[in-house]
């Protein structure tokens, strides 16, 4: 408990006196702080708005966000679960935008990943330099409070099968540079590119494999179990490590920056919900490494609820009443599984009897959920592609009608097609936040091109010489294109609603990246989890869903079709 | 009842190509005149300066005596028929609703009833044809329709642009036969473009022999031969009467 009070005095330090003053009082211009004089206060916020509490795609993020709004519900502080944001840039964007309120973060990861800074000696020896750089240049650029760190390290681990290890005498990662160059690697691509990843690590130890492969999150631990490959990267408090049977090797020459956990708080929490920060705080330095691997063994290896971990995790450590299951009654009655903030323990439960079952019966057990996304999937695809049509049909039309930049403003939206989703999606967050609204608008543009595109050349290329005739007999320009021009091109517009249709179903997977729900809510969080049925129950429905959607469309298709086409 | 045509010092370039180099043609009110000679001579351009599809670049071009550049283009191609080379019927539509859309665009109380008298004119049965979609009818039946339709209306001026160069001998004739049947009843000024001399000669009062964007020259098939003004004529003539002597010969 005092290194609590340390570290919160160290972090309210480095933030300058404005902070400490935020502690009572709100900055000028910032909202108004909840009536709650009293942080600890149980029921004095209860109608103050939900903070959001989010997540990144992998187990450990969905757990520790888990004890987060169950420790605040706890607490009576409102909550709405967003877990599973996309990547780095999608969490701490939203964050600083106020989108989201807090999210599970590492130190390392705030240093490289967010601020771009670079890693000092003194920080590479000791995490807590580390911390307070990250705490005070986040705060001084992007107004974002890091809370006090929960207690254990996540940071990069180099694993290799146990019997590797004992076989040539491996416990270090200059063992494994040293005697480990007919091994072959399995690394994430991220790990592959990064400067903190393998170059890095190579000119750190001179290390050199036989050869490396990149793979995703989702297979290196199979890879290696299966002898695909003998080495990969993870992470120091993985539950898969155990479940496999892996060494993970000491960082001897301290390579690795320090991947201190701790909350990080949005500038509104920050500044205006003491209430909030005060509940988070209570479990500084209350996870240890040993507790926090049991843990999301608990979840990733025997595939227990996130929620019923969480509530236990909060029970042992005496931050809930151990009494009655109160949390539990708490979290269930604040989280009525309402799309996209529900976490992701329907899944878990499924992946719990995963090994009984076959996975037609695992698909079979998940239909209700799995009807839900798909209605969701629809949704969004629906609006987005409703939205498209209602702008690039016009568009489309306008265009042929002035020509000569045609070609520019078609050419200009095939480029926004050539974005990744990705990086799309992370470039709506400071713009709309995360959830519905920008999956909506990044599907919208996607939808664009091939609509337009499909309207200007239908409409220019009908019949020339019907179009002509109609011109000299004195037709007006609205008559030519609702008597000749839209007839004849509407199969060719339909067909691009379709391409468009059938790009949007897929897009529409990734929009579970910024936390709007649909069937890739199962992908994103089986990717994370490595739990290749999950993934599959949502990406066979998804590819299903993008067929049925077609087929419908070409029903459509075939009913505007012009009647010299059909008979 | 019909209107003059005439062209003065009619001059067009597309680009840096000469299409009209200062043409002059009077068609008098009720007459035909035929706008002969090779593709690129610019009997085209001239004919579509009548309806504003072309805008000439200098000279004047008048229907019934007033300048088209002072009429509003739309209301001045709903009083002039129209007949492209391949017909120009909308490929979606029925032949009646295609025929209707004059009369429709003329503001006829009843476009249906004219479409039918229209066809009808044009030897084609409405209770037969009406319901067809254009596909359905054979090439020389699509541009009696496409006559039809330019007709419906009872247009006092009627372009033809090389409607009947496409078609076999025996529709040809055909179509040719329902259109004198449809002049003589309407009695409309008329401007032929074609390639086909015995055509020009068959329909037309007069012929315009045109080259490079001028008029080599203008008058009866009868003035023509009996004082060729250029070479070329005398060759075009020649040509077409010789072609018409290995026929009679065969």
């Amino acid at each position: 408990m005092k290194r609590v009070l340390v570290c919160v005095a160290v972090g309210a330090a480095f933030a300058g006196p404005a902070r400490l003053v935020t502690q009572g009082a709100p900055q000028p211009g910032a909202p108004p702080p909840a009536p709650a004089p009293h942080p600890t206060a149980a029921t004095a916020t209860a109608t103050a708005t939900p903070v959001v509490v989010a997540s990144k795609p992998f187990g450990e993020s969905y757990l520790l966000a888990e004890l987060f709004a169950q420790l605040l519900e706890s607490r009576g502080i409102a909550v709405e679960r967003r877990p599973g944001l996309g990547a780095t840039e999608i969490a701490f964007g939203a964050l600083r935008t106020n989108a989201v309120d807090v999210y599970p973060e590492y130190t390392g990861t705030g240093l490289l990943a967010i601020l771009k800074d670079s890693l000092t000696p003194a920080m590479r020896a000791d995490a807590r330099a580390t911390f307070a750089h990250v705490s005070r240049e986040s705060a001084a650029r992007y107004g974002v409070r890091w809370l006090a760190p929960l207690g254990f390290q996540n940071g990069y681990a180099i694993a290799v099968r146990r019997e590797t290890a004992q076989r040539l005498g491996i416990r270090t990662i200059s063992d494994l540079a040293a005697k480990g160059t007919a091994l072959v690697g399995g690394l994430t691509s991220d790990f592959i590119g990064r400067p903190d990843g393998l170059p890095g690590l190579t000119r750190a130890y001179g290390l050199r494999l036989r050869d490396v492969r990149p793979l995703a999150p989702a297979v290196k631990y199979t890879a290696l179990a299966e002898r695909a490959v003998d080495v990969i990267d993870g992470y120091a408090t993985d539950g898969l490590l155990s479940k496999y049977d892996l060494v993970a090797l000491d960082d001897d020459r301290h390579f690795f920056p320090p991947y201190e956990a701790a909350a990080v708080v949005s500038p509104r929490v920050a500044s205006a919900r003491p209430d909030v920060v005060a509940a988070l705080t209570l479990l500084g330095d209350r996870l240890d490494e040993s507790r926090m691997r049991t843990l999301n063994r608990r979840v990733e290896v025997d595939g227990e609820p996130i929620p019923a971990v969480a509530a236990s995790a909060l029970r042992d450590l005496g931050l809930v009443p151990a009494a009655g299951g109160r949390a539990d009654a708490a979290t269930h009655a604040a989280s009525p599984g309402q799309g996209a903030g529900e976490p992701p323990e329907g899944s878990a439960e499924a992946r719990a009897d995963a090994g009984r079952q076959s996975f037609v019966a695992f698909l079979w057990a998940r239909r209700g959920e799995t009807a839900r996304l798909a209605l969701r999937h629809l949704e969004l695809v629906a609006i987005a592609l409703l939205a498209a049509a209602l702008l690039a049909i016009p568009l489309g039309l306008a265009l042929e009608r002035a020509r000569r930049g045609a070609e520019w403003v078609v050419g200009g939206l095939g480029v926004v097609q050539t974005i990744p989703s990705i990086a799309l999606l992370a470039f709506m967050i400071p713009l709309l936040g995360v959830g519905v609204a920008p999956a909506l608008v990044a599907l919208w543009l996607y939808a664009l091109y091939p609509i337009a595109r499909n309207t200007y050349t239908g409409v220019r290329d009908a019949d020339p010489e019907a179009v002509e005739a109609c011109e000299a007999m004195g037709a007006t320009p609205a008559q030519r294109l609702l008597w000749v021009r839209l007839p004849l091109a509407a199969p060719v517009i339909l067909a691009g609603v379709r391409t468009a249709a059938v790009i949007t179903v897929g897009a529409a997977t990734l929009a579970a990246f910024i936390g709007a729900g649909g069937l890739g809510d199962p992908i994103v969080t089986g990717l994370a989890l490595a739990d290749s049925r999950l993934v599959l129950s949502g990406a066979i429905p998804a590819a299903l869903l993008a067929l049925v959607v077609d087929g419908a469309l070409v029903l459509v298709e075939r009913s505007v079709r012009p009647a010299h086409l059909r008979r | 009842m019909s209107l003059i045509l005439e062209a003065r010092d009619v001059r067009h370039r597309y680009g840096e190509a000469v299409a009209l180099d200062g043409v002059s043609l009077t068609v008098p009110a009720g007459g035909m005149a035929a706008l002969v000679g090779e593709s690129g001579s610019g009997k085209t351009t001239l004919l579509r300066s009548f309806n504003r599809l072309v805008e000439p670049e200098s000279g004047a071009v008048t229907v019934g005596g007033d300048d088209v550049r002072a009429a509003d283009p739309i209301a001045l191609r709903r009083r002039i028929g129209y007949v492209p080379q391949h017909g120009g019927l909308l490929p979606h539509w029925t032949v009646l609703r295609n025929v209707a859309m004059v009369p429709r665009l003329a503001g006829s109380p009843d476009p249906h009833a004219s479409a039918r008298e229209a066809l009808e004119r044009v030897g084609l049965p409405p209770a037969t044809f009406g319901a067809r979609l254009p596909r359905e009818l054979s090439g020389g039946q699509r541009q009696r329709a496409a006559i039809a339709r330019a007709l419906a209306a009872r247009q006092q001026v009627v372009l033809l642009d090389e409607p009947f160069g496409a078609l076999d001998a025996i529709s040809r004739g055909e179509a040719h036969e329902a259109f004198a049947r449809v002049r003589a009843e309407i009695g409309f000024t008329a401007l032929l473009v074609t390639h086909d001399l015995a055509e020009a000669a068959r329909l037309a009062d007069s012929l315009v022999v045109m080259r490079a964007g001028r008029v080599e020259q203008a008058g009866t098939l009868a003035q023509l031969r009996r004082a060729p003004a250029t070479e070329y004529v005398g060759m075009l003539l020649h040509r077409a009467h010789a072609a018409a002597a290995a026929l009679e010969t065969a």
